[in-house]
């Protein structure tokens, strides 16, 4: 008598099922336990004590917490948008050219190889009170005779900030919506000029609906892993000077390991997790939304 | 002014602002990493110098022979950090790739019930905040014992890769047309035979893109490794970076060293899949 056997793709999805569920859900649940006890990491046994919604209930009034929140989603709206924009310019500043594109593309993927941390790093350099590459600048060229503390005043070092998160993401935009751009059919375009098309309509009628799918690519990319932005924020500023560049993320790790509170670090965690789920899904459903219509007109 | 000058005045002054426009692009996206180089090779007293010194007067190797020349003369461990990260690198690599290979195959060729729900799942785990994820991974792995281990960071990090990996590898996949595979299976190949043989050499290209890029990845977390490691045991260069900072001094110039060292592996790799990366991220897109 043969046995049950299993279907393929069950099989060929069995490994990364088991690695996901070891390495991510396993902790992930264990994390969702421990947000519902005061737990720390001084004292063990506190993972014992059950208090309900209590670490929840004390992120709900903590005006920190949601400061912190309301910046993270300040940041990633301002950057992917401005990410979007920039690189679809980009992009079409790229295909327009007519020579020497080879070389143009691979320059557009150059900060995609920065890793966040060296994003930080280079950008804390250059935005360096004292010998930065954009104070010795603006003095050398006599525009300001001070040095302007770009890391040291809030509101300041939240767009040195902003400028080193798109810097380093606006390529995956441009790469992926250039990709678009090219396999994108010609005949469409030269009909929508015979009729008699302007510009600005063959753009927001012909081409933007095209490369949609493209650019919804990249979000989702991005918003796969919105929370590199840890790193550079971490190098950068730290989340100081005096929290006014604090991110979920610096506000987790620090609630978790400099205050050793890892029930409540937990409980902020999963807001986070939460934050980038509903993102991921966004995007998600609208990629898939763009191809079907895609699908249907092509 | 008759209408074909001005016709071609227009052109002209439209390919020249086109000009200026992609130049000033480009110089914004490559200065920032020129601006690094530049740095190392300059002595500290040159970057510190206050009015700047714009032209590089004295350059020299001293910032990365003082970085090779190990602990306590101005170096850090960095021959050391340099080997964790390949190791870690390379095995989580090759891990994830075979994971991602059997799960890419399984939905570009299969049909199974849930199946978008499924893949949507395996993303989702990659969206988990490596931050927030490093609170229960830190508290299991120093119940197990694995903390400052490359076992525990090349497990993590194989997590991480998976589901990226197979989002690839599936979109390569179903460039290859089903019909080569049956056609082969025909001729008396076995279904594994015909993968080996007909699917996986013309899928290869777009594979080996999706290993360097999940190498990237590996190269260069630092949101996990940060937390998951403690000593030359096990830390990355991502890592590493920050020993270069004090409390309230940083040397500039090591550090710059130490970036360049980190993104010369990273600039080879990219410049080598470039093509197939974007092949494989976008062949979904229009297909359906």
């Amino acid at each position: 008598m043969k046995g049950w056997r299993p279907p393929a793709p069950f099989l060929l999805l069995l490994p990364a099922i088991v690695v996901l569920a070891a390495v991510v859900i396993i902790p992930l649940i264990l994390s969702l336990y421990s947000s519902f006890t005061p737990f720390r990491l001084t004292q063990p046994a506190s993972l014992y004590t059950f208090v309900g919604f209590r670490n929840y209930a004390r992120i709900l009034t903590d005006l920190e917490f949601w400061t912190a929140f309301g910046r993270t989603v300040l940041l990633l709206t301002v950057a992917l948008n401005v990410e979007m924009l920039l690189g679809l310019g980009l992009a079409m500043l790229v295909e327009k050219a007519t020579s020497g594109q080879r070389l143009l593309r691979t320059i557009m993927m150059f900060p995609m190889m920065f890793s966040p941390i060296l994003v930080g790093f280079q950008f804390k350099f250059m935005f360096n009170d004292n010998i930065g590459l954009v104070n010795n600048a603006l003095q050398s060229l006599g525009l300001t005779d001070q040095a302007i503390p770009w890391l040291i005043d809030g509101t300041l070092a939240f767009t040195a900030i902003l400028v080193a998160e798109i810097w380093s993401s606006t390529s995956v935009f441009a790469i992926l919506i250039l990709a678009g751009l090219l396999a994108m059919p010609k005949e469409p375009i030269e009909a929508a000029r015979v009729d008699g098309c302007t510009p600005w309509q063959t753009f927001r009628y012909v081409t933007w609906p095209f490369i949609m799918p493209f650019a919804y690519i990249a979000m989702t990319i991005r918003s796969l892993d919105v929370a590199r932005a840890y790193d550079i924020v971490k190098i950068m500023t730290d989340g100081g000077p005096a929290k006014r560049t604090e991110l979920l993320w610096t506000l987790v790790s620090r609630t978790a390991y400099a205050d050793a509170r890892m029930g409540l670090a937990n409980a902020m965690a999963y807001v986070a997790i939460l934050l980038s789920i509903l993102f991921t899904v966004y995007f998600f459903r609208k990629l898939a939304a763009a191809r079907t219509q895609i699908a249907a007109e092509w | 002014m008759n209408e074909n000058t001005k016709a071609r005045l227009n052109g002209l002054l439209l390919s020249a602002a086109h000009k200026i426009g992609l130049f000033l692009a480009m110089t914004v996206i490559c200065l920032p990493g020129l601006w690094i180089v530049l740095a190392s090779f300059r002595p500290t007293v040159e970057i510190m110098a206050k009015p700047p010194v714009w032209i590089p007067e004295d350059l020299s190797f001293d910032a990365y022979v003082a970085m090779f020349s190990g602990v306590g003369q101005g170096g850090i461990p960095v021959i050391e950090y340099f080997r964790n990260s390949l190791i870690i690198s390379v095995t989580s690599t090759a891990i994830a790739l075979a994971i991602g290979m059997a799960g890419g195959y399984a939905f570009a060729r299969f049909r199974f019930k849930a199946k978008s729900s499924i893949f949507l799942g395996l993303m989702l785990t990659r969206t988990v905040p490596g931050i927030a994820l490093s609170l229960p991974l830190f508290f299991v792995y120093s119940k197990l014992g694995i903390i400052d281990t490359h076992f525990g960071l090349i497990m993590a990090y194989v997590a991480l890769n998976v589901p990226f990996t197979i989002w690839l590898i599936d979109g390569f996949f179903r460039q290859v047309p089903k019909d080569l595979a049956e056609a082969a299976q025909i001729d008396g190949c076995t279904r594994w035979q015909a993968f080996w043989q007909v699917e996986f050499p013309l899928a290869g290209p777009g594979i080996a893109s999706a290993g360097i890029f999940a190498f990237l990845t590996s190269w260069n977390e630092f949101a996990l490794a940060s937390q998951l490691t403690r000593s030359v045991n096990s830390k990355t260069l991502p890592v590493g970076l920050l020993d270069y900072t004090a409390e309230f001094t940083i040397d500039w110039r090591g550090m710059c060293a130490l970036a360049v060292i980190m993104i010369i592996p990273a600039l080879v790799l990219t410049f080598i899949v470039q093509k197939h990366l974007v092949s494989g991220l976008t062949s979904g897109a229009v297909k359906g």
